[in-house]
């Protein structure tokens, strides 16, 4: 019995959701639209932001008594980590059994979208929240595939920026954070020694490589998918971009090898105890202040471009970073979860709840509050305003994450093991990264 | 106290004297009866063995034979039927999908053969070794078991920090302590992950195999060995004519048992790789949940867990049948 039960782990699992489902009757939300039957009471699944799930709890509490005192809709709230999330809301997705609201990295709308699993939303419904014109463009690309309804609606934004130790750079003679990657290069060879490093890096979180390759590949005028969403991992463009990336370990070494193995936010930990100089990473403010390091001893500035100034097209220098909020299909409370997405990209919520977040309002009257325009938010609201596009908004995006993200991870293996990192060993990586695309 | 003493003796008595009446007084149960009521009390487990194994398993065998991905999970049961493909795919040697599972496949065969054979020796040998009664034995036992008894994902998470690179203790005491290494080594990603992987497996395994050894030994006569040592057999002797032999029934199910474990390990790669292994340590429970959890391709991971039962449920039949088989011989 026990070969039966372990054996079938990928089968099992998903389909134990399912005979779950089956005794539950859940059957019945597989065709389809919400109800309003239980309009007393929501479920909310909150991705972890915060340092930890009690801080996040700590946040959002007191703002949902504040939406229950209003409408008097319960809501039960669920922090579910990041690890988890995506394996959680596709047992949702196959069972029916899920929360009404929840949050969604905003890298995966498309993939989710695709799965028909959440609600559109339409010109009504977004009507209902105050129409399409209080969000910021670029956070509305990363909501669904082009020319479909939006899956999801922004409510976090962030973007990528270059964090620098300020005692380190002055150390090294550095008198201003570097604009391009040659002078990034460049310093970043001048803090390289004694033990400690230019930049750091998480080669082993995929997630992570992507949002990195992502930018590097835009500079150099390359995407992933061709424009009818087909893969296109092994374009030069592509290679180029990729091999820079891992070259800043590989060929330039201002990256320590010990990073490749990094997938824990140990990056920033070193960052914060100064063993290295330089990050870049989205919205690190409050992490760095957990991690004991204070405000001024840090600077913030545009992640680099290839030439010239951040901007659009070979001037990306960001993903669309974010979290959006969705509604399931099958919800019992239709007008409920309308409401608290109402509420929750509302202009004072939006306020109270990025500023403690250290994220941006996608909401744009929201967004004018100086709160977000010190020296922790300053460059990313310019980011994300001026030099940031959303990673593909493809039903295919959450594998692409998997095979190239893992891809990037070998070559940082390779780099880190001092194994030569080549043009054609990036291309054989790339290529393989393709090949394991679902085929359509 | 006293009061207690006396209604328990009474009780004793009580127990003691209805069970020859019971067996011949009324309350003798008919032969269906006799016959109904271990099936009947079998009843709740068989209910709860279908809901919890037989139905996933059916369900998971239906859904490799369906095209599911991402645009039909949502609502699997009227996803089309794909017929054979999704085996095709996994078989397809010569197919990225298919070349990269036999890869999986000789990575876990590797993995398995060497962290059964390491437990079992380890298990045997220690377990052989505090048969004799000394001072702190114990003591010894108790802390031999400690890996057995901890959260597989507590034990498993801290190997991990001791294999990092930078802070990790591995390489602290390879490197800068003992000179081992010219250089630290990276244990979680690159070729060494499978040493790291192999190393956790057995750490994690080796009590398990010692447990049962210990147990089997209990059960040896101890004249056996004292005539043995009356005819002059020395240590080895004994271990190889008497132990061994002896522990054979208790053998055959402990390697069978580590056997289906290891094969099927998926916590310890998760929790020390992530869901993207190492290519050097990608064994095959973490790549079918890679295909069918992290790349969508539900229909194409059914089948490659289809696929990995039925080589178990083989080996596990060929296995029982040769080891049973060599026992009859031995009885005769």
């Amino acid at each position: 019995m026990r070969s039966i039960r372990v054996a079938a782990i990928g089968a099992v699992t998903l389909s134990l959701a399912l005979a779950v489902s089956a005794c539950g009757g859940g059957s019945s939300t597989a065709g389809g639209g919400g109800s309003n039957d239980s309009p007393k009471t929501l479920t909310y699944w909150a991705s972890n932001q915060g340092a930890s799930i009690t801080v996040d709890k700590k946040v959002l509490k007191p703002e949902l008594d504040k939406f229950e005192k209003k409408t008097g809709i319960r809501v039960k709230l669920e922090v579910v980590p990041w690890s988890e999330l995506l394996n959680r809301i596709l047992t949702a997705t196959t069972s029916g059994q899920g929360p009404d609201v929840l949050n969604i990295g905003n890298t995966w709308s498309a993939s989710l979208q695709a799965s028909g699993a959440l609600l559109p939303w339409d010109d009504k419904n977004f009507g209902s929240i105050g129409g399409e014109d209080r969000f910021v463009a670029s956070a509305l690309g990363s909501t669904g595939m082009k020319g479909e309804d939006p899956a999801a609606v922004p409510l976090y934004s962030m973007a990528y920026a270059l964090y620098y130790n300020k005692k380190m750079f002055a150390d090294a003679g550095i008198s201003k954070p570097p604009a391009t990657w040659d002078d990034l290069v460049a310093d970043g060879k001048k803090l390289s020694k004694d033990g400690k490093w230019g930049l750091g890096a998480e080669g082993a979180n995929l997630s992570e490589n992507i949002h990195q390759v992502f930018v590097f590949a835009k500079q150099h005028g390359a995407d992933f998918f061709t424009a009818d969403g087909k893969p296109d991992f092994t374009s030069d463009g592509a290679v180029t971009a990729i091999k820079q990336y891992v070259d800043l370990m590989a060929k330039d070494k201002i990256i320590a090898p010990g990073n490749a193995e990094y997938a824990q936010n140990q990056s920033l930990s070193d960052f914060a105890k100064g063993k290295t100089a330089m990050v870049l990473w989205q919205t690190a403010s409050a992490t760095f202040a957990s991690l004991g390091m204070k405000d001024d001893e840090w600077g913030v500035a545009p992640a680099p471009v290839r030439s010239g100034t951040p901007g659009t097209g070979t001037a990306v220098n960001s993903m669309v970073a974010g979290i959006n909020l969705a509604v399931f299909k099958n919800t019992d409370n239709h007008d409920g979860a309308l409401k608290f997405v109402k509420f929750m990209t509302s202009d004072a919520e939006q306020k109270i709840l990025n500023k403690a977040y250290g994220s941006i309002p996608p909401v744009k009257a929201a967004q004018s509050d100086p709160a977000f325009n010190n020296q922790a938010t300053a460059a990313l609201r310019d980011t994300l305003a001026k030099s940031a596009e959303a990673l593909p908004q493809v039903a295919d995006e959450s594998q692409f994450e998997t095979s190239v993200g893992t891809a990037v991870k070998e070559l940082f293996a390779d780099a880190a093991a001092g194994r030569p990192v080549t043009t054609a060993s990036v291309k054989a990586k790339l290529e393989k990264a393709q090949q394991q695309m679902p085929a359509k | 106290m006293t009061t207690t003493t006396a209604i328990a003796k009474a009780d004793r008595r009580t127990v003691s004297g209805s069970t020859p009446g019971a067996a011949r007084g009324p309350r003798r149960p008919g032969r269906i009866r006799r016959i109904g009521l271990p099936y009947l009390l079998l009843l709740p487990a068989l209910v709860l063995e279908l809901l919890v194994h037989l139905v996933p398993m059916v369900m998971g065998i239906l859904m490799s034979f369906k095209a599911l991905t991402r645009f039909s999970i949502r609502d699997w049961s009227a996803a089309p039927w794909s017929g054979f493909d999704n085996y095709k795919i996994s078989v397809d040697i010569n197919a990225p999908a298919g070349e990269a599972l036999l890869h999986s496949f000789w990575v876990t065969c590797g993995f398995t053969v060497l962290s059964v054979g390491l437990c079992w020796l380890l298990g045997t040998a220690t377990a052989i070794f505090l048969q004799d009664t000394f001072r702190g034995r114990g003591v010894l036992r108790t802390l031999f078991l400690v890996p057995y008894a901890l959260p597989v994902y507590t034990a498993v998470i801290t190997w991990a920090f001791m294999f990092q690179h930078d802070n990790g203790l591995v390489n602290h005491v390879l490197h800068d302590q003992l000179g081992l290494t010219d250089k630290p080594s990276f244990w979680l990603i690159g070729d060494n992950s499978f040493i790291a992987l192999l190393t956790v497996s057995v750490w994690k395994g080796w009590p398990f195999a010692f447990l049962v050894v210990m147990a089997g030994l209990q059960n040896i006569p101890k004249e056996l060995y004292e005539a043995a040592a009356l005819d002059g057999a020395g240590m080895w002797q004994q271990i190889r004519r008497i132990t061994l032999p002896s522990l054979r029934p208790v053998n055959q199910v402990l390697v069978l048992v580590l056997f289906l474990w290891t094969f099927n390990d998926f916590n310890t790669p998760y929790v020390l790789f992530g869901k993207a292994a190492p290519e050097a340590a990608d064994l095959i429970s973490i790549h079918v949940y890679q295909t069918t959890f992290a790349t969508w391709n539900f229909g194409t991971g059914s089948a490659m867990s289809v696929l990995l039962l039925l080589f178990l449920l083989v080996v596990t039949g060929l296995y029982l049948l040769l080891t049973s088989r060599r026992r009859k011989t031995a009885d005769v």
